[in-house]
């Protein structure tokens, strides 16, 4: 440094101030702000990325951890500063002038990543307590999730559905059926508390005469929907909750023989009534449903909230054929953790044709 | 408390063989039947059953079915079946009667502790390939229906636990159904087939406190109207079985030719149970004691195995 202040000389009159220092200060700053530019080039380029990776781990059914992680590790406050400025569906602008989490993106957070626990606690639990709680939630949330209701009652073996009824007792000091009987107020009243109170006869000897002439009964009840509502009809009720299961499967080819049509198709208005017949003479079609309703683009919460719970409480076998034709959504709909819980126990099911 | 006898000792290997003497040659000694069976408790009578299957590869109950006839058949053949099963079967013989016979429904399902009812069910569709209430449902209609079925589906809480403000508000419920005589048959019906015992007895209470009088008493009316009368009896089951089995018995002897039936029932059913307490209220309620009064209406081997049964001494 000493040569080139030696050589470069300026006179600037009484003072002679040496050129070099300012040279050296110059060509620090210079190289500062390159420095600067090429820096915040980089992270302008990362974060486009970034933010379509938050979109996509964030969006959908569970969360993507890996990607969540990924994200994390590597930002830092600028990087985040970056991201919340461009993910404008998870982050607001605050009127004072920075942003924050939309509250309802918060809330849908906390459901997405509750869902991977919820199917963890559920799968774990006794069949029967796993019952019990949801007969209980089902109860408590009201009309909308009477379907619950009936799904618990119609789709398990008489046994379990009995072990539910035993738990319930042990962990809300009360039997279903009082509970039922004194929450429920309309006209549903009669089949829910019918339906959980039932203890069929599971053996596969069935009467072709009386299945033949309670099929008529149902097409007569049927027909006259627009007189009485069917789930009024005391003759619809005792035959849906107190005969068999293969007696009730009977019933509904007679009645597909005699009228054309099947019984749920005559029951398009009645939504507690079909899906009662539904998870008793074609369990299948009714999974299949309610898989393609929590998978869809619009589904709500409690439509989702049946994929942990069909998961979790029905034998794999008995949804075989249904991962199959989902396993394409799940792919592109479920994330994470709770999506590799949902196909494995699916596999599983395929596997052994068993859980 | 029961009122059976049953000795220390029990050899079910000398029960079967003695039974088997009893059935050979000609006629039948109804006397060694009684005293062996009439002094084994159930449990017991399961293994002589067995023992018996082993050692004559016949069924003990087929074989006296065969031997013996009347009242006296009827007797034992219900005394020796397995408790639920016994049961069913009573239920089913009223299912089957041309007048469906309600009280027996009702008994079954509101005397029997929800166990018990549960073991009940599942012995009627071992026996008969159909769930009881399918039956039940299948052979009534209307109201009676209605009650019959949640009676007999009720699966309820046994705990001690009761709320006082739900006794209050449904023995207010339970008051207006049976002073307006309109019955709202749904909230009765919700009420007597899903609470818990312990939760009615207390609803009940409050009802006698409240109106001064049980509420039986307030049910009573036209025999005709057969859900009162079945929804009297459901009451008087829930609230004192105790007191609904001894008029049982008082109607039965008083009826004596036309309800042995019963008579039979009450006392093969309730042996090992609070038949004691049946017969000391009896006592104090006719003067005269159960056995003597059931002594002078039945005659024979029945006769015989009855007043066994009901603890007297050989």
């Amino acid at each position: 440094m000493t040569k080139i202040t030696s050589k470069v000389y300026i006179n600037v009159g009484r003072f002679g101030v040496s050129m070099a220092p300012f040279l050296f200060i110059a060509l620090v700053i210079l190289r500062l702000f390159l420095s600067t530019l090429h820096n915040s080039k980089t992270k302008k380029m990362a974060h486009p990325a970034d933010v379509q990776l938050l979109n996509k781990a964030l969006s959908g059914i569970g969360v993507d951890e890996k990607s969540l992680i990924s994200i994390l590790t590597k930002t830092h406050h600028e990087h985040k500063r970056f991201i919340r400025k461009g993910c404008s569906q998870f982050f607001i602008e605050d009127e004072r002038q920075f942003e924050r989490w939309d509250d309802s993106a918060i809330k849908n957070l906390k459901v997405e990543f509750k869902r991977f626990k919820d199917a963890v606690m559920l799968s774990l639990m006794h069949p029967w307590e796993r019952d019990a709680r949801l007969l209980k939630k089902a109860l408590k949330k009201g009309p909308q999730l009477y379907g619950v209701i009936v799904e618990i009652a119609c789709t398990r073996s008489s046994d379990e559905l009995l072990g539910a009824r035993k738990a319930y007792h042990s962990l809300f000091e009360r039997s279903i059926e009082e509970d039922l009987a004194t929450h429920v107020k309309g006209t549903e009243r009669k089949l829910l508390v019918a339906l959980v109170s039932a203890y069929r006869y599971e053996g596969p000897k069935v009467k072709e005469d009386t299945a033949k002439s309670e099929a008529k009964e149902l097409l007569q009840a049927i027909n006259n929907r627009d007189k009485r509502k069917p789930i009024e009809d005391e003759e619809v009720i005792r035959i849906l909750t107190t005969r068999s299961k293969p007696h009730l499967r009977e019933v509904y080819q007679q009645y597909k023989k005699i009228s054309g049509k099947t019984i749920t198709e005559g029951l398009e208005a009645e939504i507690l009534l079909k899906e009662t017949i539904e998870c008793l003479c074609t369990p299948h079609t009714y999974f299949t449903k309610v898989f393609e309703t929590a998978l869809r683009e619009d589904a709500n919460e409690d439509d989702k909230k049946a994929l942990t719970r069909l998961v979790s409480t029905q034998e794999a076998g008995n949804l075989k054929g249904i991962s199959d034709k989902f396993a394409h959504k799940i792919e592109e709909r479920v994330k994470g953790a709770y999506k590799d819980v949902l196909l494995g126990v699916l596999a599983k099911g395929q596997m052994s044709g068993q859980a | 408390m029961a009122t059976i006898d049953v000795p220390n000792q029990v050899s079910f290997v000398e029960d079967a063989e003695a039974l088997r003497k009893a059935c050979q040659g000609w006629g039948t000694d109804e006397k060694t039947i009684i005293s062996v069976l009439g002094h084994r408790n159930a449990a017991q009578i399961k293994q002589i059953r067995l023992a018996y299957e082993k050692l004559y590869q016949e069924d003990l109950i087929k074989r006296l079915e065969s031997e013996l006839s009347g009242d006296f058949e009827r007797a034992v053949y219900r005394w020796i079946l397995d408790p639920a099963d016994r049961d069913a079967v009573l239920a089913n013989v009223a299912i089957r009667k041309t007048s469906l016979d309600h009280h027996v429904i009702i008994e079954i399902s509101c005397t029997r502790s929800p166990e018990e009812l549960l073991a009940v069910r599942r012995a009627y569709q071992a026996r008969y390939k159909h769930s009881l209430e399918e039956d039940v449902a299948a052979h009534t209609k209307g109201d009676i229906r209605k009650l019959l079925v949640a009676l007999v589906c009720a699966f309820r809480y046994d705990g001690e636990e009761i709320n006082a403000r739900v006794a209050n508000s449904e023995a207010n419920i339970l008051h207006d159904a049976i002073k307006d005589r309109t019955f709202n048959h749904e909230e009765v019906i919700r009420i007597l087939s899903t609470r818990s015992k312990m939760q009615l007895l207390a609803t009940f209470n409050r009802y006698r406190d409240d109106q001064g009088t049980s509420i039986t008493k307030n049910l009573l009316g036209d025999s005709d109207a057969a859900f009162l009368v079945a929804l009297r009896t459901a009451v008087r089951c829930l609230n004192d079985p105790k007191k609904y089995f001894e008029k049982v018995l008082r109607n039965s002897i008083k009826r004596i030719g036309a309800d042995e039936d019963a008579l039979t029932r009450v006392i093969v059913t309730r042996a090992e149970k609070d038949l004691k307490e049946i017969k000391d209220l009896y006592h104090k309620r006719n003067s005269v004691p159960l056995d003597q009064a059931v002594a002078k209406e039945t005659s024979g081997a029945y006769k015989a195995l009855l007043l066994t049964l009901l603890g007297k001494e050989d």
